[in-house]
């Protein structure tokens, strides 16, 4: 398998990261996090249908773009460099799970970006859970709650996880509740649903596989937005210090920071090619793919965690203000290392997966 | 020429038609196999390749290894390969590569690298052994140290100060020195594991031909850099499987050995065994950059990193051990040629593995590599840029 970039996924890495410079400069990003509109719907439309974003893993059968997931993790390299507020990663959740249940209803939609679904699940839920979910069905009507849900402000349906399958449900039926939420750019919900009518999508062991597929191929993507992130921090940290003078000598001029800064660099150069690994694996539905995607989310989380750490802390006083943005990537860099699964615990599911438990 | 792997394939194959390895002289086959271009295929013709991709190499060395053919037992001479060919080929005159570069593929000659010096290590720079012209040669006096195979080496690739009176970079030459020469003794620097894998190399009056000089007269700086360079991506730059190496040593004691698990024990082992992965498809990225022609300075955090692991690994199963932990093999003087981790004790690789963040670069020397030449941030000042080596402190 390939790690590198191809010269198509340069090119839509190119679009996204013009789009978003364009549309959503941190300044923007921050204003947005204290207004009553915390996803920008315009960006997530350009995004979505325009450059094609929300179908490429989706198999142009469905109308998609017939892409894979490795064109879709570097999308959320670009979303995550820029911490941009639009449903892209509960939007791939959704989809992975659709696409296990191949919903011919639901993803031509979805993959033109004419609509919006995301799954309905604690972000917090990793791969390989057993889903315990309070949502029970009553025929095709759906009782329950789930809490802290990603994206689902911005969603138009629900794919939600019952104890009795899988279901679609469109979110107006659903109460919606916004919850202050650690990372600003991508705010959580819980969901109430009474009696709320529900599309079965699969159940017993194929609702089983559908989320767990989501909660792959979403963990691979995280990985990239991840990447994306620490990227971010290395790049703006290393500008800063070139430039911030103490003592009459650049600040980066000191090993204290320069070794730091080429430690982490170092890093991100292996978060690179894990992700490219885990994105690889679950875009060829390789066999190695659950162990790609523990390894990913084990370096990655604590990686982007210590650029946006590293970030704060080497900016000094400015770092820790509110009009700089390095808080915006803490904060993200935080929820991403709990999102779907933390660090230790893709280490409990790598040592059951190679065999190397206690 | 443009090379694809089938093309390659079928040289080999109708060369091992023509020469049955099974009845040629060892030697005799690997230098018909040099002289077929099918060594190391991505350097020149004439000189051991076909100027074929470096991507390509592991397809020629598998048809080689396929039918059992003899190799030229490559981690035996390993600086030969990684430091001395490439320089040669890049900085030396034709008859240099003519003389040097078959026996060297070969494993006829054994090379060896004299740079580092006592007073010298991390800035090379200031190094202080003295060649001094005198009629068609060069005489030599100084001490090298850190200086691996130097007992079974036929040569050196050597660099010397032949100009005290200008700042250090300008005043060195490259030469390649003959180990057999009157006036070079070699003597064993014990190391902590307690062998001898290292030497020291005293150098009196010893007379080298200018003919052997690589690369102009005060340019061995430049030249130098060709030698580093590639240094660093053949400490840490190799193609290896999942599980190899320190990692795969301890997995195996881990599977085997349930009387030594606890669960705390399990989440350093599988961070360990993370970190192993996170460096193996880093230097696996970076060896597919390589093979489409855009080398990074990745290789300088492939050997960062592998260093700062072999260290965590190995001082994680000496723990994981307990008691046994705790017993060494044997501290007797001995002079390894290669370096055989895995047959090793734990023990031996704990103090073995201490090596890793000094030889090749230290590792602080790497993280300003880093710092200064991907990051671009400032670098350290230098007060000694602008005098004369003569002048420095020491």
């Amino acid at each position: 398998m390939n790690l590198l970039y191809g010269e198509e996924e340069h090119e839509l890495r190119s679009a996204v990261r013009q789009v978003l410079s364009d549309r959503s400069p941190w300044s923007a990003v921050l204003a947005r996090t204290e207004s009553d509109e915390p996803y920008d719907r315009s960006l997530w439309r350009t995004l979505a249908a325009d450059i094609g974003c929300a179908g490429l893993a989706v198999p142009e059968k469905f109308g998609g773009a017939g892409a894979s997931w490795r064109e879709a993790a570097v999308v959320a390299e670009e979303l995550g460099r820029a911490v941009a507020p639009v449903p892209y990663l509960g939007s791939v959740l959704a989809m992975a799970a659709l696409l296990a249940t191949e919903d011919e209803e639901l993803l031509p939609d979805l993959a033109a970006g004419e609509r919006t679904a995301v799954l309905a699940l604690p972000l917090s839920t990793p791969p390989g859970a057993v889903v315990l979910s309070s949502v029970h069905a009553d025929g095709a009507s759906l009782t329950g709650t789930v809490t802290s849900v990603a994206d689902a402000l911005a969603a138009d349906i629900l794919i939600v996880p019952s104890s009795d399958g899988l279901f679609a449900v469109d979110a107006a039926d659903v109460t919606r509740t916004p919850i202050p939420s650690l990372d600003l750019t991508r705010p959580l919900c819980d969901l109430s649903l009474h009696s709320a009518p529900g599309r079965v999508l699969g159940d017993g062991e194929a609702a089983e596989r559908a989320w767990s597929a989501a909660l792959t191929a979403g963990a691979a993507v995280l990985a990239s937005e991840q990447l994306g992130v620490a990227e971010w921090c290395l790049d703006t940290t290393v500008e800063y210090v070139k430039g911030r003078h103490q003592f009459g000598r650049p600040v980066g001029s000191y090993q204290a920071l320069k070794h730091r800064l080429a430690e982490l660099w170092v890093s991100v150069t292996q978060a690179r090619a894990v992700a490219r690994y885990a994105a690889g694996c679950v875009a060829d539905d390789d066999p190695d793919a659950a162990i790609a995607v523990s390894i990913a989310q084990a370096h990655c989380s604590p990686v982007a965690v210590r650029a946006a750490e590293e970030c704060v802390q080497m900016h000094g006083g400015i770092g820790f203000t509110w009009e700089h943005p390095a808080h915006l990537y803490l904060k993200r860099a935080k929820s991403d290392a709990i999102a779907l699964g933390t660090p230790e615990r893709h280490r409990a599911a790598l040592a059951r997966l190679v065999g190397l438990s206690a | 020429m443009d090379f694809a792997a089938e093309d390659l394939r079928d040289r080999v194959r109708d060369f091992l038609g023509t020469h049955d390895h099974t009845t040629t002289d060892r030697l005799e086959f690997l230098r018909a196999r040099f002289d077929a271009g099918l060594a190391w295929i991505s350097f020149p013709v004439g000189f051991g390749g076909l100027g074929a991709p470096r991507a390509l190499q592991p397809v020629a060395d598998g048809e080689f290894a396929a039918v059992g053919a003899p190799n030229n037992e490559p981690l035996r001479i390993g600086i030969g390969l990684g430091m001395a060919a490439p320089t040669i080929l890049r900085h030396g005159t034709e008859e240099q590569r003519q003389r040097w570069l078959r026996p060297l593929w070969t494993g006829e000659e054994v090379w060896c690298q004299l740079f580092s010096e006592p007073g010298a290590g991390s800035d090379l720079a200031a190094l202080g052994t003295r060649a001094v012209r005198d009629g068609d040669d060069w005489v030599v006096n100084g001490q090298k140290v850190w200086t691996s195979l130097a007992h079974e080496a036929r040569w050196a690739i050597l660099i010397a100060r032949t100009d005290p009176t200008v700042p250090k970079h300008q005043g060195i030459t490259y030469f390649a020195a003959d180990m057999t020469a009157p006036g070079v003794e070699v003597r064993p620097l014990r190391q902590i594991t307690g062998e001898a894998e290292f030497n020291e190399v005293f150098l009196t009056d010893v007379r080298i031909p200018d003919a052997h000089r690589i690369g102009d007269v005060g340019d061995g700086w430049r030249v130098a850099q060709t030698t580093l360079m590639n240094e660093r991506v053949a400490i840490g730059g190799g193609a290896v499987p999942r599980e190899a190496g320190m990692i795969g040593v301890v997995a195996r004691t881990w599977r085997d050995r349930p009387d030594l698990r606890t669960p705390g024990q399990q989440d350093t082992l599988i961070r360990l065994w993370v970190a192993a992965e996170a460096g193996r498809l880093a230097a696996q990225r970076l060896r597919e950059q390589l093979a489409i022609g855009q080398p990074g300075a990745e290789g300088s955090a492939v050997k960062f990193a592998y260093s700062r692991l072999n260290q965590e690994i190995s001082g994680f199963e000496l723990e994981l051990l307990g008691e046994e932990g705790l017993r060494y093999e044997d501290y007797s003087m001995r002079r390894p040629s290669i370096v055989e981790w895995e047959r090793r004790s734990p023990g031996y690789r704990y103090l073995r593995a201490k090596g890793n963040s000094i030889e090749g670069g230290t590792s602080e020397i790497l993280a300003n590599i880093i710092a200064e030449r991907v990051l671009g941030l400032p670098s350290e000042i230098r007060v000694d840029k602008d005098l004369p080596w003569k002048d420095l402190p020491r």
